[in-house]
């Protein structure tokens, strides 16, 4: 599957919630489909889109958050399923591609091209709710599933190492930021 | 343990006037009895992290959500967020309140420590983050809410390091 088309399948269910989105690829590819007030790319602190996410779930308990995640990033911060799994809060949906690779800088294997399984470990942290999703109806069904539900749910899915031509967003970080805070605020 | 339970409660005492609702720790001696209090404080969320780094990303999403947070950590655990502080707080432009403990400084006789006492305060000043020295009980109130006024103000960290004289009895 291609992560272009993975967005696109669960861009209709994202569209209206709190996204929080790594750096990269999955930023830019999101922003192409169409930027929204509620959308936060972080663009760089590797590891942490899943952190903020945590912090805004357990701030705005009546509101979903999803973050969506790498397999790159999520490796340099994997005590944060830990941290996750200890609290769960059920508004939050962590959403992984794992292209097994870190195609923003060279397209170098990552452990779970040899063998990491994000989904097991995430289950071994004792996330209440872990799926695997490799097709981009599934994985739209298994989002919009987790946004009906009341349960924190990590979902792995497997995608091409294949980016956009072009990582360009015209939305400077720090307009992102002050839009972004100030689309939470007019939701709470 | 002689860690300070009175001075404790004073600095918790001025975390709550600040209305500080989100408290992320990795525990640490001196911090044991704050860490006590925010995980019995029904008004309070702890997160208890695995690491300090993610404490930056925390409180960077309750800030953004319109939450005020703090943040407790041993002096080894700044020197563990530093990319975080730089590549998150820093760049975005998000106000944190650090409590930190200042170990490894004038009186610790723990060898270990003493090698991250000695670069604390050079790397908050290089990295341009005010920095208030807590050593009086009576300091603390208004010393943790001024921190708290600048860190908004400016849109930056700032760090209120807890020093052996406040946090340790003996």
């Amino acid at each position: 599957m291609l992560r272009a088309d993975a967005l696109q399948a669960i861009y209709p269910e994202v569209k209206d919630r709190i996204v929080v989105t790594i750096m990269g690829a999955v930023a830019a590819e999101l922003y192409t489909l169409g930027h929204r007030p509620n959308f936060f790319y972080l663009e760089h602190a590797m590891g942490l889109a899943s952190s903020m996410g945590l912090g805004i779930a357990l701030a705005m308990p009546r509101h979903k958050v999803v973050v969506i995640d790498g397999d790159g990033s999520l490796l340099m911060n994997l005590g944060t399923l830990s941290t996750m799994a200890r609290y769960r809060p059920g508004n939050l949906v962590h959403i992984v591609f794992d292209n097994a690779s870190l195609l923003s800088v060279g397209g170098f294997p990552t452990a779970t091209a040899t063998g990491t399984d994000l989904a097991g470990v995430a289950r071994a942290c004792a996330i209440p709710e872990v799926t695997e999703a490799d097709t981009p109806e599934r994985l739209k069904q298994a989002v919009a599933g987790a946004l009906a539900g009341g349960t924190l749910t990590t979902i792995v899915s497997k995608v091409e190492a294949i980016g956009p031509k072009s990582f360009h967003m015209d939305l400077p970080l720090l307009e992102n930021r002050f839009q972004f805070k100030r689309a939470l605020e007019a939701l709470r | 343990m002689p860690v300070s339970l009175a001075n404790s409660q004073v600095i918790y005492g001025a975390l709550k006037a600040c209305d500080v609702k989100i408290i992320s720790a990795l525990p640490e001696t001196w911090l044991v009895h704050l860490i006590r209090m925010a995980d019995e404080d029904p008004e309070a969320t702890l997160v208890r992290v695995a690491k300090e780094e993610e404490a930056i990303g925390i409180s960077a999403g309750a800030h953004l959500a319109g939450v005020n947070s703090a943040l407790l950590m041993q002096n080894h655990g700044f020197l563990a967020a530093i990319n975080p502080i730089v590549s998150l707080a820093l760049l975005y432009k998000i106000p944190l309140l650090m409590l930190i403990s200042y170990r490894g400084h004038m009186g610790e006789r723990d060898p270990w420590q003493t090698q991250g006492g000695m670069v604390t305060e050079p790397l908050l000043r290089t990295l341009g983050i005010p920095v208030w020295h807590l050593s009086n009980p009576h300091d603390a109130q208004r010393r943790i809410k001024d921190a708290q006024t600048l860190a908004h103000a400016s849109l930056s960290p700032v760090a209120v390091l807890l020093t052996r004289e406040l946090m340790w009895e003996e």
